[in-house]
């Protein structure tokens, strides 16, 4: 049985044991419901919550761990010396998962027997070939090794998942019996429901751990597997980007952080003023109308997605910077070369944050109590004395935050940079040529038809480490201050 | 005045206003000027993006055709003669494509346009490369054609079609090795005899993307159903997982280490950048659980856990503002906690959890970065999904990776397909932030 | 023209404020009706009244604090010494320099307690250099007996002082601006009694200096500070006089009820 029938069936299983705990409880009480200790639908899933959830989870574990399994099962079978390294190891399973499906898919369609998709041979038969007839194109002709390694893994595949039919339904009808006898009107059912509803919240909570687990680890695991192959010194201190899929590469960082950091600068002098400022004047100056109006609209700013911005800034910022900059350009300096550029993502970059600066400033000068202001109108001072001299170093902590939030934002920022920024590594101070960023090169290492066991591909995760740590202490230390900030007026 | 007027403190007139004060104020107006910049310029730039997306997006959603009657020659497309389909379907585009080019030359001549071009496959950068196919789909379809002369709406060329809008100038034309000034003159031509038209581009909303070399066949129409099986996903999980976890977390949690753990997670996952998303796509769904690459299943996967945050966040809010009398009021007459909570709580708290859904589901949308890690970039979404499975499965794009896939294609016919689909893309995520401020404005409700 | 203007002056000789029919509405509330008042230079005016008669309110209407809510609106004439002070040619900047407030909850800013108090003399540029400045602080921080305290900690955060201290801290905040009038708006119910004893000592010092009107909810504290006292009630001003004859000889039933403690 496949694992998506196995489900139906533990579903109906599960809604019989529904019914049947539920009746058989009111039947224990002569239909009177008064003399239980629950309302009769928590007896009916209590019955559910034993048969379904040990026999679900028992699945899913399964339907993960098999294909492992039966991988390696099969990988044992390939001699080690038809390959030469992991890289080429992984292209042959891969070639036999492909040879396995399409003996599943040739007994399928019945172009196969069971006995022939068992015992066929490389020698007797062109497999390449008749796999093909099912629609299965394969590379070049079969190696008998893989063919062997298919078969092996066709054969743990299948005894698998007569293993897991009958584990599943046998945890499942186990399930329903135990708690099918338990049943009785003195059973504290709604008790039990609730503790069981209780860890299925939990458990949902706890996602956000296992998200933040699936990040490092995976992170983790694929630096580690990276620093093999690339001494991490290197790739610290190395001045030169140059990545060459044949090998060779120079996979130094400091280009990358320098470009990064470079352009997220420019989006910062752009955002805060602007942001700031835009946060100054509707926090304290703009009647409730105009607010009213001119902050959905900034919110409009921060809803368009980034793809957005990316292609403003490659088809729109970028030719306009030329025409101004470039050689030739409005203002005859010829410093600009071609459209994307570290000021172009850096503009784009900046526009997209004042929303997120506004909105963030809004809310922590709105959190500078009233008293605040009155103490300096009543002696007399503007506003705008008022703003700069006690609401600006009252909120400081505060807005230093929301700019550090805004960094790891931009810092972060992939669309803009991978469209607008360039793909040249470089460490340059001309803003206006291409530089290229962390994010941008994450995206380029690993697109396409990279080999993951390649350091050209596996530096993606150190470079994604790194941003990982960087944005993440920047986050932590600004919300530790706005925390801090807030506390301090409540 | 004397001084015999400034009573206590010596101070002045309070009509006249003094040196320091004026330029108090003075400061004060220069002041509150920065703000009106400020705003100025942050609006100045929500105009010039969106109305640089409309102009340059709207020709999208236009499109020209060149209608065409064509003579389905037998002795060409049918040589047994017996309409059998097997055989009508050995005869490929390229038996169709030099009819066509044929049929043009003809039409040209009978509307008596003086053209220099002699030989009919000159006129063929008029026409779209996918001409051939669009006639040869309907001549499969219906046999019957074979024989007759038939009107076809043919696609014109990008280049026309550029032309006809305004992208492609006789300037640019001269540096274009696949058309000449020739081919814009008799395309003034056609476009006077009502030959050479431009309509409502349907094909570029419900149509697939096309090769490089075709733009003006491209649609965003499969992308659109990738993204939207990705969003069904999105919706299946973290709306459940997201109310629940929130539940716990505002209701049933004790201050304890574990849940402090939780929501120190939360709180920052929500500020992690979506391309590390995509790298755990990467690394967990597909390199770990082998789950297809480009499948909208694995897109959703991603982007669900990425919403989850900002759903958890706007849920407990919602949660929050249920006052607690509520939750007494349903203790007090002997329902448990959890009873209070889903037959009492949950539903008060229901019209900001799908506002807040629809949010996350609307930034879900418009996400790009990290699907680009899992491969919905730089593959052709051609095929319509055949039923729901195939939609979860099969390799699509999404339409932000569409948009990406185009703006780097170059030529600058894509370009016009990008900002289309960008218009597309901000009606969706206009349609879902003015649904979630309705089921605000409309359930909004003050204790 | 000359002679009217002398003998405008000697008729309100020592008259520094004067309110003739003012109204005041919060949005659609009539928070204050037809009053009508003249306050002694030199003097400690207490307002008196329960809990939304409008004394507070009207209090903010005379350095025209009531213009930083939107939804508030004052009619009628205001004068200081005979100068109406919503005319449109009044920069409210300048009258807030000559009339002080002090505020129901002690209020320094987030500075230093040297620069709270600066901050007036800095931003009305009384001082000319750093010593004149010295000065001023040290002079508002010694008339608001809080120099033996805070001498030798002027750089720590205003902040950081007892409730009590703060108060008087705006109060020299206040002062260090040399107003002639100074607004006290319940500047001791935060405080605990040894505090508001020492807030109401210097009130009464004050008094040889500035015009100082306090509102308050302490009968007993008006009785104690006050020189005059004006009842409020409902928005309206009830009655106005001598502080000792309004709580021995009450002439309105209404004063005489809330004095006995009747209404509040």
């Amino acid at each position: 049985m496949s694992a998506s029938w196995l489900l139906i069936v533990l579903i109906a299983i599960s809604v019989a044991g529904y019914f049947l705990g539920r009746s058989r409880v009111m039947a224990s009480v002569q239909g009177n419901s008064r003399q239980l200790h629950s309302l009769p639908n928590y007896y009916g899933l209590n019955v559910v919550m034993t048969t379904l959830v040990p026999a679900l989870v028992l699945l899913i574990a399964w339907v993960l761990i098999q294909p492992m399994v039966a991988q390696n099962h099969a990988a044992s079978m390939i001699p080690d010396d038809t390959y030469a390294d992991q890289g080429a190891l992984n292209l042959l399973m891969s070639d036999v998962r492909r040879i396995a499906d399409g003996l599943d898919l040739a007994v399928k369609s019945g172009n196969m027997t069971v006995e022939q998709a068992k015992d066929i041979q490389t020698g007797t038969t062109d497999i390449r070939s008749r796999l093909g007839e099912v629609g299965v194109a394969l590379g070049s002709d079969v190696d008998p090794a893989v063919l062997t390694a298919a078969q092996a893994y066709r054969g743990v595949t299948n005894t698998g998942r007569w293993l897991m039919t009958v584990a599943v339904l046998a945890l499942a009808a186990a399930g329903f019996a135990w708690s099918y006898l338990r049943t009785s009107k003195d059973l504290r059912a709604r008790n039990l429901v609730e503790h069981g509803v209780l860890a299925l919240l939990v458990g949902a909570a706890s996602i956000a751990i296992l998200t933040t687990l699936g990040i490092v680890l995976s992170l983790i695991f694929n630096t580690i597997e990276f620093f093999k192959l690339y001494p991490a010194l290197d790739f610290f201190t190395s001045l030169t980007w140059s990545p060459s899929f044949g090998g060779g590469s120079q996979l130094g960082i400091l280009p990358l952080l320098w470009g990064t950091l470079y352009i997220s600068l420019i989006a910062l002098l752009v955002a805060v003023p602007i942001g700031l400022f835009a946060a100054i004047y509707l926090s304290e100056y703009a009647s409730s109308k105009v607010r009213s109006i001119v902050k959905p609209l900034l919110e409009v700013l921060a809803g368009i997605p980034t793809i957005v911005y990316g292609l403003f800034a490659l088809l729109t910022v970028g030719p306009l910077l030329v025409e101004i900059f470039g050689a030739g350009g409005f203002l005859g300096l010829g410093w600009m070369k071609g459209g994307t550029a570290v000021m172009t993502a850096g503009i784009v970059m900046g526009v997209m944050l004042i929303p997120f600066v506004s909105s963030l400033s809004d809310d922590i000068i709105n959190a500078v109590p009233q008293s605040m202001r009155d103490g300096s109108y009543g002696l007399g001072a503007t506003q705008s004395e008022t703003i700069r001299q006690v609401i600006l170093p009252a909120a400081l902590p505060g807005i230093v935050g929301a700019i550090l939030l805004a960094a790891s934002r931009a810092i972060g920022e992939t669309m803009i940079v991978v469209l607008g920024a360039g793909a040249a590594a470089k460490l340059s101070l001309n803003p206006f040529e291409a530089m290229t960023t962390v994010t941008a090169k994450i995206v380029s290492q690993l697109t396409g038809d990279a080999d993951f066991a390649s350091p050209e591909a596996l530096v993606a995760f150190a470079l994604g480490m790194t941003l990982f740590v960087i944005t993440l202490g920047l986050n932590v230390f600004a919300l530790y201050i706005v925390r801090k900030y807030r506390e301090q007026y409540e | 005045m004397t001084d015999a007027t400034s009573g206590s403190g010596g101070a002045s007139s309070l009509f006249t206003v003094d040196a320091l004060t004026r330029k108090r104020n003075a400061a004060e107006t220069r002041f509150r000027a920065y703000g009106i910049i400020a705003i100025t310029v942050s609006l100045l730039f929500l105009v010039i993006l969106l109305g640089t997306i409309i102009r340059n997006g709207m020709p999208a959603f236009q499109q020209s055709f060149i209608t065409l009657p064509v003579h389905l020659d037998a002795a060409k497309l049918d040589k047994n003669g017996n309409r059998n389909p097997d055989d009508l379907k050995k005869v490929t585009t390229f038996g169709y494509g030099p009819l066509i080019d044929r049929a043009l030359e003809v039409h040209v001549a009978e509307l008596g346009i003086e053209t220099p071009f002699t030989k009919a496959k000159e006129l063929n950068p008029l026409l779209s490369a996918s001409a051939a196919a669009i006639v040869r789909d309907q001549v499969l379809a219906s046999p019957d054609l074979i024989g007759k002369t038939v009107e076809f709406r043919i696609l014109a060329s990008s280049r026309v079609d550029g032309y006809l809008k305004g992208r492609v100038t006789r300037d640019s034309v001269a540096r274009d090795k696949s058309i000449n000034a020739e081919h814009l003159d008799l395309a003034d031509a056609l476009r006077k005899e009502g030959v050479l038209t431009k309509g409502f581009n349907w094909d570029f909303i419900t149509g697939a993307d096309a090769s490089e070399s075709r733009p003006e066949q491209a649609g965003i129409g499969v992308s659109m159903l990738g993204s939207f099986f990705m969003m069904l996903v999105v919706l299946i999980f973290s709306l459940p997982i997201g109310v629940a976890a929130s539940i716990y977390l505002e209701e049933f949690a004790a201050k304890n280490r574990f849940n402090d753990l939780i929501e120190v997670n939360i709180s920052n996952l929500a500020a992690v950048p979506s391309i590390v998303f995509g790298i755990l796509g990467l690394a967990v769904f597909i390199q770990f659980a082998h789950l297809p690459q480009s499948a909208p299943l694995v897109g959703g996967l991603v982007l669900t856990l990425m919403t989850l945050p900002t759903i958890i966040i706007s849920t407990r809010a919602s949660l929050k503002s249920v006052p607690p009398s509520i939750r007494d009021a349903a203790l007090g007459v002997g329902a448990s906690k959890m009873q209070s909570v889903f037959h009492h709580v949950l539903p008060l708290a229901m019209p900001g959890i799908l506002t807040g859904t629809i949010i996350g589901l609307a930034q879900a949308l418009g996400e790009t970065a990290p699907l680009l890690l899992i491969g919905m970039v730089g593959y052709i979404a051609s095929n319509y999904p055949n039923g729901i499975a195939e939609g979860f499965l099969n390799p699509n794009s999404a339409m932000p990776a569409q948009i990406y896939e185009w703006a780097k294609r170059a030529d600058p016919a894509y370009y016009e397909r990008a900002w289309g689909g960008i218009i597309i893309l901000l009606l969706f995520l206009m349609t879902m932030n003015i649904i979630a401020i309705i089921l605000r404005r409309k359930f909004e409700r003050r204790w | 023209m000359k002679d009217m203007l002398i003998e405008e002056r000697t008729a309100m000789e020592d008259v520094k404020i004067s309110a003739k029919d003012v109204n005041v509405w919060y949005g659609d509330t009539h928070a204050i009706k037809d009053v009508s008042v003249e306050i002694k230079d030199k003097t400690v005016t207490a307002f008196i009244g329960p809990s939304g008669c409008g004394k507070s309110t009207f209090l903010r209407c005379i350095n025209r604090m009531n213009d930083t809510i939107d939804i508030c609106r004052v009619e009628g004439l205001i004068t200081l010494d005979g100068q109406d002070i919503y005319d449109p040619k009044v920069d409210p900047v300048q009258l807030r320099a000559k009339v002080g407030m002090v505020f129901q909850k002690p209020n320094p800013f987030p500075k230093s307690i040297y620069d709270n108090v600066a901050y007036g003399p800095r931003i009305h540029g009384l001082a000319r250099n750093k010593a004149e400045l010295d000065e001023i602080v040290e002079n508002s921080l010694r008339r608001a007996a809080l120099w033996n305290e805070a001498k030798d900690r002027l750089q720590s955060p205003g902040t950081g002082l007892s409730g009590g201290q703060q108060q008087r801290l705006c109060i020299a905040r206040a002062i260090a601006t040399e107003p002639e009038v100074l607004l006290m708006d319940e500047p001791c119910s935060a405080l605990d009694p040894i505090a508001t004893a020492q807030v109401e000592e210097l009130i009464d010092e004050l008094r040889t200096s500035y015009s100082v009107i306090i509102v308050t909810h302490s009968m007993q504290q008006a009785a104690r500070v006050s020189q005059r006292t004006a009842f409020f009630h409902l928005g309206s001003l009830v009655e106005y006089g001598e502080t000792d004859r309004i709580f021995t000889n009450p002439v309105d039933p209404r004063t005489e009820a809330y004095i006995t403690g009747r209404i509040g």
